[in-house]
């Protein structure tokens, strides 16, 4: 029987090899791309074990930070936001059930330390082999929190976003979407967040201000007017007969209001009083490529370059059902309507934001963004947000035109309610018909001061009866209002 | 040094290495473990120091390197489990006190002459199928995780198969010794019993639906019906008879079906029926090359809940190679396969066909058994719910595999004396 018996051990031994080469297999070879899949609850774990770095608004004060707790023998931190909804959208949460959004998300790296950086990546390693806790940078966001609160507390019980830019240097001082939501709430209360409450229950969780798509309507004439102006087909002295509509295709495209058509006006007029009739004629015979070319050039057509995830940003454009309509068909869009804003334009009113920076600007657009510096845990500088041309749009003679135009909207146009004593306004209103009482997208893009621009705002409503000189301008006069009161360095 | 001696000295190195086991689980976890914890180190190779003297007393003349072995095995069990669980661990430190007790009964009755046995082989075998289908008596069983394997009796609830399997080893090392030369030859007539004993195993498998215990139990039946009567062909008929059974098993019972879904793809429902094995393989992953080191890896999710289900019982392994790595868990594995060689050493030192057979039987049964779950966990093999020999938690488990060694003991005394002689 030993024959059988030897083959048989042999056997056995091939068991207990073959055991081996599985176990090799697993915690070798599939080891790094088991270690990238999303559900895997031990690398959660491990993201939690590192003591993230805090957030904090441009004032200083906190944003996010942790808490830390003992689970199962181990120390892990978990997020708290001390300030609740007020930069829910901008700065998202970090949670277990629920991944990460908005910076926590696009600046995991930076806030866990994992980031590539040689320096980190030599303390992080460092902490590891000690056995010790890692630790995360610290941001320093762009974001004013008084401003900010004002913004929403004026969108409180609304659908709707406002955006304020620093037009010289794309920092973004205010990002207010509306309804707002509580990110302590995300891991235990999901459902609830998500159901939302308040008059307008809809998608909390979307960030309106980058990523919401909304119908410029008036507001877009601002893009037009630089695209007249800068071919140079215009002046702001050309002049146009309003009859109160303008014919396209065969058929009448009227005005906001057509009974008091208002006769011979020029190019400064057409804008002050935002006449659809001159606007669809300029559109007519510029074309929709030269229009969209100039809309590229405020930053359309692309995701905003803002850090934010990508998830969380939109490209504003010609949209066909969800998606951008193709250039090659860009040729038969309707030349009039896009003119004054309409057609199939979908815009977030981040970018509306940087077109009105951009004609406070000359002519420039800067890149937006919101982290202002990243701090390693010693409080030390690891990175600093240098302003960043994304390219020009206009001539600056050509911004000026416009602006001074845009100072008329607010001065005797349709824009009076954004008037603010001892400052020049400028500003452009919006007012999109859906055509269903009510349902009315209003608008406001403005900034100030016009002789030394410092701040650039975009407020939008939705599901509104009014206008956008009487539901929205109101609301950005209170938020660069709250901007001028608050100091540009320190503390906000 | 006398073979006695040198199970001495193996005890206190494995006692010194687990020692450190149960050392590193206290430091990393200071928070959860309390300092009178770590006298479980020292009450636990106290308790191998009686088994060692049991041996010196009954099996002066056996192998000295089995009992360390086993030393070791259940020492990093129940430093994994400790690990895991305190109080588990508690009871499974009970469990192998009841376990050494059995050991030491075994040995104490069997010391004069363990071959009677072979007389009675019929009776163990009646024995093995009443184990088998108590689970199945109304009243009596309970199922677990989908498989009745369990049997609540008062404040006991225990898993009769695993006493089982070393009653129907010995019934088959008594049998095949007395029919070997006639099933050597092949012939139709005296294949009846072994298509009896093919049915009885594909009959547990329905009624219990415990198909790690089938494919053991006629795993062990085709390896020592291959050593008793060197024919591979039942080996390959056998396989075959068991691939076609298994394959109707598999088309009509739908909790098979899904272990084989899992099987393949583990990712296809990885919050459902794949959970486990998913979560099973991200632990193992983690381990890596140098492990996390023992109480330092990860078994709950941020919120505290337990990640992989039945961790310290059929997924221990998952557990242990996380915290003891590639290298640390290839040592472990290198333990089953020198129990292994130390076990098929004795069966070609034994005398006689009945001890051989044993001692194979015995040695086999640790090994598939071993192969079985370790093998489900890496996805070689289907997932089976089976208990990891000597390290699972679980007491029939921890006794039947005492007894196993015991066995083992037993017939190498037997084998070494007679050399001596």
């Amino acid at each position: 029987m030993n024959n059988q018996i030897s083959r048989l051990a042999v056997a056995s031994l091939v068991l207990v090899i073959s055991l081996i080469v599985g176990t090799t297999y697993w915690q070798a070879w599939a080891a790094p791309s088991l270690a990238n899949r999303r559900d895997n609850s031990i690398k959660v774990v491990a993201q939690f074990s590192i003591k993230r770095g805090n957030i904090y608004a441009a004032d200083g004060s906190v944003v996010a930070r942790n808490v830390r707790r003992r689970v199962g023998g181990q120390t892990l931190y978990f997020r708290r936001y001390p300030k609740g909804p007020l930069f829910a959208h901008p700065v998202g949460y970090s949670t277990q059930a629920r991944s990460r959004s908005g910076l926590e998300q696009s600046h995991n790296d930076y806030l866990t330390g994992s980031n590539t950086n040689l320096a980190t990546l030599l303390d992080t390693t460092l902490d590891k082999l000690r056995g010790s806790t890692i630790e995360g940078n610290d941001l320093i966001l762009t974001l004013r929190p008084r401003p900010q609160k004002v913004a929403l507390d004026a969108l409180a019980g609304q659908c709707g976003a406002a955006v304020a830019l620093d037009p010289k240097t794309g920092k973004v001082l205010v990002m207010a979407s509306s309804p707002t939501y509580d990110p302590n709430l995300v891991e235990r209360n999901y459902r609830r967040v998500q159901r939302g409450t308040g008059p307008c229950p809809v998608a909390p969780l979307l960030n309106r201000a980058s990523s919401g798509l909304f119908t410029p309507g008036s507001i877009f004439k601002v893009v037009t007017a630089g695209a007249a102006l800068d071919t140079g087909k215009y002046t702001p002295e050309s002049t146009f007969y309003d009859p109160g509509y303008c014919v396209e295709y065969g058929q009448r495209v009227n005005n906001y209001d057509t009974s008091t058509p208002f006769g011979t006006v020029n190019f400064s007029q057409a804008l002050i009083n935002s006449i659809n009739s001159s606007f669809c004629e300029m559109g007519k015979r510029l074309g929709p490529e030269t229009i969209l070319d100039y809309a590229r050039r405020f930053g359309f057509y692309q995701d905003p370059p803002i850090d934010l995830p990508s998830g969380e940003r939109a490209p504003s454009g010609l949209y066909q059902g969800r998606k951008l309509l193709p250039r090659s068909k860009e040729r038969d869009a309707d030349p009039g309507r896009l003119a004054f804003g309409q057609e199939r334009m979908q815009v977030t009113p981040l970018q509306m934001a940087m077109v009105a920076g951009a004609i406070a600007n000359n002519g420039v657009v800067m890149e937006p963004y919101l982290t202002d510096r990243v701090r390693k845990p010693d409080g030390s500088l690891l990175v600093k947000t240098k302003p960043h041309e994304l390219r020009r749009a206009v001539k600056p003679e050509v911004a000026d035109e416009i602006a001074s135009m845009m100072e008329g909207v607010v001065t005797g146009g349709t824009g009076t309610a954004a008037q603010i004593p001892g400052v020049r306004v400028a500003g452009k209103t919006g007012t999109a018909e859906t055509g269903h009482s009510g349902r009315n997208t209003t608008w406001f893009i403005s900034f100030a001061p016009v002789d030394n621009p410092r701040f650039a705002v975009a407020v939008v409503l939705q599901n509104q009866s009014g206008t956008g000189g009487s539901t929205a301008a109101p609301i950005a006069k209170e938020i660069l209002q709250a901007l001028l009161r608050s100091p540009s360095k320190g503390s906000g | 040094m006398s073979l006695r001696n040198r199970e001495l000295v193996s005890l206190v190195v494995v006692g010194v290495i687990v020692g450190f086991g149960f050392a590193s689980v206290y430091i990393a976890r200071q928070e959860v473990v309390n300092s009178a914890s770590l006298s479980y180190g020292l009450f636990f190779l106290g308790l191998y120091l009686v088994a060692h003297l049991i041996a010196r007393m009954t099996v002066p003349n056996a192998d000295p390197y089995l009992l360390p072995m086993a030393g070791l095995l259940t020492g990093i069990g129940v430093t994994e489990i400790y690990r895991l669980d305190e109080n588990d661990a508690f009871r499974q430190g009970l469990w192998i006190v009841i376990g050494l007790g059995a050991f030491a009964a075994t040995l104490f009755l069997l010391r004069e002459d363990y071959r009677r046995l072979e007389s009675y082989k019929y009776l163990f075998g009646l024995g093995a199928i009443a184990l088998l289908l108590l689970p199945s008596v109304p009243g009596l069983g309970d199922t677990v995780n989908g498989a009745r394997l369990w049997v609540d009796v008062g404040p006991l609830h225990f898993q009769p198969g695993e006493l089982a399997k070393i009653l129907l080893i010995v019934f088959l090392a008594g049998y095949l010794r007395e029919k070997r030369e006639v099933l050597a030859q092949f012939r139709l007539k005296d294949l009846g019993p072994l298509f009896l004993i093919w049915g009885a195993a594909m009959l547990v498998l329905v009624v219990t639906n415990d198909l790690g215990g089938g494919l053991l139990y006629f795993g062990i039946f085709l390896a020592m019906l291959y050593v008793a009567t060197a024919q591979v062909w039942f080996v390959v008929a056998g396989s075959v008879l068991f691939v076609g059974g298994a394959a109707a098993v598999y088309s009509a019972i739908p909790r098979v079906q899904e272990r084989v879904q899992i099987w393949l793809d583990p990712w296809k429902d990885a919050y459902g029926d794949g959970y486990q094995t998913v979560q099973s393989h991200y632990s193992i992953a983690n381990g890596g090359f140098g492990g996390t080191g023992l109480g330092q890896g990860t078994f709950t999710d941020a919120a505290g809940h337990q990640l992989i289900p039945y961790v310290n019982t059929d997924f221990i392994y998952s557990a242990l190679a996380q915290e003891l790595g590639l290298i640390g868990i290839c040592a472990f594995l290198l333990v089953y396969m020198l129990f292994a060689a130390r076990g098929f050493r004795i069966a070609l030192l034994a005398q006689d066909g009945f001890s051989k057979l044993l001692a194979v039987g015995l040695t086999f049964a640790f090994t598939l058994q071993a192969f079985i779950i370790i093998g489900g966990i890496l996805r070689i093999i289907p997932l089976t719910g089976i208990t990891l020999p000597f390290v699972s938690y679980g007491g029939s488990s921890i006794v039947a595999n005492f007894v196993l060694l015991a066995g083992l003991l037993l017939v190498s005394d037997r084998a070494n004396e007679g050399a001596k002689a």
